[in-house]
């Protein structure tokens, strides 16, 4: 499939966008991205375990991503309380398929985590499917593959 | 006291005496090394251990990686049928002979030098089998956890060849595992929906005092229940009527049920109602009939801690893994009813959002025990205070020590066991 540059443009900035916010512990911001049907996925023991029948670190519905967020910012989230100092990369950008309004995209991140008790990396493999709603992009759905989600983990203090 | 320093260093026994008073411990049980150490003498590999559920491997040659503190152990079923517990080291070299995580293989074949095991740890077959004659095969399988045994599902094993028996091990909390099995029409449980693994860089112990500590829920946890419409809070108030309890070996619980019971509404337990899960209820009624059924839906799944490292928790089921002084893995999983696919469902969606490393609830924990266990280097205090609701401890018509629900009872329960433990031979 060929990528116009102004698409690869748009979606690579959306994404940024997306980083900039989590890095910043700008949640409000950050949720304002989702739409109501929205899906945050983080598996466990593997790329694609079925999250309806086996445990994922995360599998949030809309509801759920709005309770997380408001449990940030009730101050008494102590894992996320002082905030962790975050830096992630996104690259390896690719637009793998637009199929009506919605654009499917995979990329890769690295998360660089700094608090109290660790200074960790995150590396990901992420797919997301971007929807265009009154020209803007939103987010639908957001998977995070963490490459050693198969082994213990520690605490993920943030929103990945 | 010099005597006593003399006599504790001519028999090489440490003073636990002087580590484990009845109010608090000192800091170095939780981060000395050498008492890791011991620990895994006289606790990790000696008593009765947690290792797996039954339903985990429900037919012949299925195999899940498991573990017994640090030692990683093939949980198998055999061709025989019976469950075995093998260490994952090659009677030849030493080397893995399994890698996966789980799966069904009749045979293990090691890729050092092709040795192969069956699914029960017997040594079936070697490379150049001309090169073997001075020892048997039937003296080289795998290495095995001596004695297996399990109760309602739950397998455990113990590095012990001889001690009490597994029942005898559970004594009255045996009775919490048979309230589990009861919330389930059936009568049986599974565990099947795949475990989160969750890193602690805190010593284990901080987890099994914590998982039967009535009084930090409220504190802890206060972002949940700001956050959402929870009546979990309640259950850990100071006015709250349920009770913590302390069975023998170490068992704890914190027993909700009076609190169940007050509400008199079914599954208030879980967080829902009768008619969100109707298959569930219809299923119940028709396996206990509609008095009992309603009876065991009011009171619910128990919150108990088996020690050293299976804890049931309304909905969940930890295993807790100890690795060294600093470190220990929370392996957690969703309870699941056989037969059940209204409320499992739910079960594991409210255990996914619980726990785990990005849990509402378990993330918040971990930081606490990451926190204490750096926290607990300190030279100053020397011991931590355990004394909350001592002088309101008492006597259930059981006769097991019972305290209010945000008393201190489960860990001065669990210090004494550990205390008499460590003070073995």
């Amino acid at each position: 499939m060929t990528t116009s540059l102004e698409l690869q443009h748009e979606v690579e900035q959306f994404l940024y966008k997306e980083a900039r916010l989590t890095d910043a512990g700008e949640y409000r911001d950050w949720e304002a991205l989702w739409t109501d049907d929205a899906m945050y996925w983080v598996p466990a023991n593997g790329d694609d375990n079925d999250p309806s029948t086996e445990m994922s670190i995360m599998h949030d519905h809309r509801s759920r991503i709005a309770l997380r967020v408001s449990q940030y910012y009730t101050g008494k989230r102590w894992t996320a309380t002082p905030e962790s100092r975050l830096c992630r990369v996104v690259s390896n950008v690719e637009v793998l398929k637009v199929d009506g309004d919605e654009v499917h995209v995979t990329c890769k991140t690295v998360t660089h985590e700094s608090n109290d008790r660790i200074d960790a990396v995150w590396p990901s493999r992420n797919d997301f499917t971007l929807r265009r709603v009154d020209g803007e992009f939103k987010l639908v759905t957001k998977k995070v593959v963490l490459i050693n989600n198969d082994k213990p983990m520690d605490t993920i203090s943030f929103l990945i | 006291m010099v005597d006593s320093i003399n006599k504790s260093q001519s028999n090489g026994q440490r003073d636990w005496g002087e580590l484990i008073k009845t109010d608090g411990v000192k800091g170095s049980v939780y981060n000395d090394p050498e008492i890791f150490e011991e620990e895994l003498k006289k606790i990790w590999y000696k008593t009765w251990v947690y290792v797996g559920h039954e339903s985990e491997v429900p037919n012949k040659n299925d195999f899940v990686m498991k573990s017994i503190g640090p030692e990683p152990i093939i949980m198998s079923r055999g061709r025989d049928g019976e469950v075995h517990l093998l260490l994952n080291r090659c009677s030849h070299r030493g080397n893995k002979v399994c890698v996966k995580n789980k799966g069904n293989a009749k045979t293990h074949t090691c890729p050092y030098h092709a040795w192969t095991f069956a699914s029960d740890g017997k040594l079936i077959g070697q490379a150049f089998p001309d090169g073997f004659k001075s020892r048997d095969k039937s003296e080289l399988g795998l290495g095995r956890v001596p004695r297996v045994a399990s109760y309602g599902g739950f397998v455990f094993g113990s590095f012990a060849k001889e001690g009490p028996s597994l029942e005898e091990h559970l004594g009255g909390a045996k009775e919490t595992i048979d309230r589990v099995l009861k919330n389930s029409p059936s009568g049986e449980i599974e565990v099947t929906a795949g475990f989160l693994q969750h890193k602690v860089r805190g010593n284990w112990k901080l987890l099994l005092e914590n998982e039967t500590d009535g009084y930090h829920p409220g504190f802890v946890h206060a972002s949940v229940f700001q956050a959402m419409d929870s009546r979990i809070n309640e259950l850990y108030s100071d006015k709250s009527i349920s009770v913590s309890r302390v069975y023998d070996q170490g068992h704890t619980e914190i027993d909700l049920r009076p609190e169940f019971r007050k509400r008199d509404e079914e599954l208030s337990w879980f967080g829902t109602t009768p008619d969100r899960v109707p298959d569930y209820v219809a299923q119940m009624k028709a396996a206990y009939g509609d008095e009992e059924a309603r009876q065991i839906m009011i009171d619910g799944v128990p919150h108990v801690m088996i020690f050293p490292n299976l804890f049931i928790a309304e909905i969940q089921l930890f295993v807790i893994q100890a690795l060294s002084a600093d470190e220990c893995v929370q392996h957690v999983t969703a309870l699941q009813f056989k037969g059940c696919p209204d409320i499992n469902k739910r079960l594991r969606q409210q255990t996914m959002g619980s726990v785990g490393p990005a849990g509402f609830l378990l993330a918040d924990d971990s930081e606490m025990y990451e926190r204490t266990h750096s926290g607990l280097k300190a030279q100053l205090p020397e011991f931590t205070y355990t004394g909350r609701g001592d002088h309101r401890e008492r006597l259930d018509e059981n006769g097991f020590v019972v305290g209010d629900s945000t008393d201190d009872t489960c860990s001065r329960g669990i210090w004494k066991h550990y205390k008499s433990l460590m003070e073995a031979e």
